[in-house]
């Protein structure tokens, strides 16, 4: 197999358990919007041209209550604020790459798609071929998010909610999360953005989890920067990019 | 607004959002205190995402025994921090989930 064969492949084995999760949501999404009224074919294109769940969910709630389209684009424009987050934390690995790569990958980085591959990057770090991992993840989100939305459009929602399948989603969270856990200062950061995280739970449109993020952040790099001023903190050979040019 | 243009719209915002900081990065060296913040945006970002959905109830937070996916969640970080195994941490949360709502 080739380098580039065996990238792609771990990315798509690495998206596997999320589909888990990300399957039955999107086939909730699909019956949801066509209750909502949007057409079939409106339905089925946001999955393509947004490609991110909450901001669909919630454009879905918005279109039901005739909410005015200016506010609506806002408010997707709020809710993904997050990936702004993603596309800085995934950069340093991708620098390398040619205008037409970042675009590709860039229309593939969702949620589901950036865990993997930033744990992937920080365990091995930069390898010539490593962005066919996100490639791999993202496509393979992508093509279940299509095919789920088209699920849930002409099957409504077959899946009895008795089952909680959507619990799948926070749960593989989890399974990524704990592993990253290795020092206090990761430790501090998850815990602190997780509290924040419930105190800010009320502010609308998925703001609190940008201020929860940015809180976390601040508090495991100010642990770190107090820990070792000097940076050889415990942190430095798990967190940092190894391997990066 | 057509709901065509506003669904455009969104997703011209939603994929700027995602290209801008892989696009711009090139342009400037990134200081090394920026590198290291960066390394904790995954533990924050995901746990920002877990806590509420772990611990928020009918949009309180819920500290109670009754809150089944609190405890299905911490099972699952058990078997996260004992076994490092994906298919294992969901599996194991999915079981204490539905055990919890079948018999309590």
């Amino acid at each position: 197999m080739t380098e580039q064969a065996k990238h792609f492949w771990a990315g798509v084995r690495s998206e596997i358990p999320l589909l888990i999760g990300v399957f039955p949501f999107g086939m909730i999404y699909g019956a949801l919007a066509i209750n909502a009224g949007l057409s079939t074919s409106a339905a089925q294109l946001m999955s393509s041209l947004v490609f991110a769940g909450s901001a669909q969910f919630i454009t879905t709630e918005l279109v039901s209550q005739a909410v005015p389209g200016l506010v609506i684009v806002l408010t997707i424009a709020v809710v993904n604020l997050r990936h702004m987050l993603y596309s800085a934390s995934l950069a340093p690995y991708l620098a390398h790459l040619s205008k037409r790569w970042k675009a590709l990958l860039a229309y593939l980085l969702t949620d589901e798609a950036y865990a993997p591959t930033v744990i992937h990057y920080e365990k091995e770090g930069v390898r010539p071929f490593s962005h066919f991992f996100l490639l791999g993840a993202g496509l393979t989100l992508w093509t279940n998010w299509q095919i789920s939305t088209a699920l849930g459009i002409f099957l409504g929602a077959a899946i009895p909610e008795s089952w909680s399948l959507d619990f799948a989603l926070p749960l593989t969270f989890i399974a990524m999360v704990v592993p990253v856990l290795r020092n206090r200062p990761a430790i501090a950061a998850a815990v602190s953005a997780g509290v924040v995280a419930l105190f800010a739970y009320a502010i609308p449109y998925n703001f609190g989890l940008i201020v929860a993020a940015l809180v976390g952040i601040a508090v495991g790099t100010f642990l770190e920067g107090r820990q070792s001023p000097k940076g050889t903190s415990p942190s430095e050979e798990i967190s940092s990019p190894r391997g990066m040019p | 607004m057509n709901i065509w243009l506003v669904l455009l719209l969104g997703g011209l915002i939603t994929f700027g959002m995602r290209f801008s900081l892989i696009y711009l990065f090139g342009m400037f060296n990134v200081p090394e205190a920026l590198r290291k913040a960066l390394s904790y945006v995954p533990p924050a970002v995901l746990s920002a995402i877990i806590f509420p959905e772990l611990f928020i109830r009918n949009e309180t937070v819920d500290l109670s025994l009754d809150n089944h996916r609190l405890m299905a969640g911490l099972v699952a970080i058990l078997a996260a921090w004992l076994t490092k195994n994906i298919f294992i941490t969901i599996l194991s949360g999915m079981i204490a989930l539905l055990l919890l709502q079948f018999f309590l």
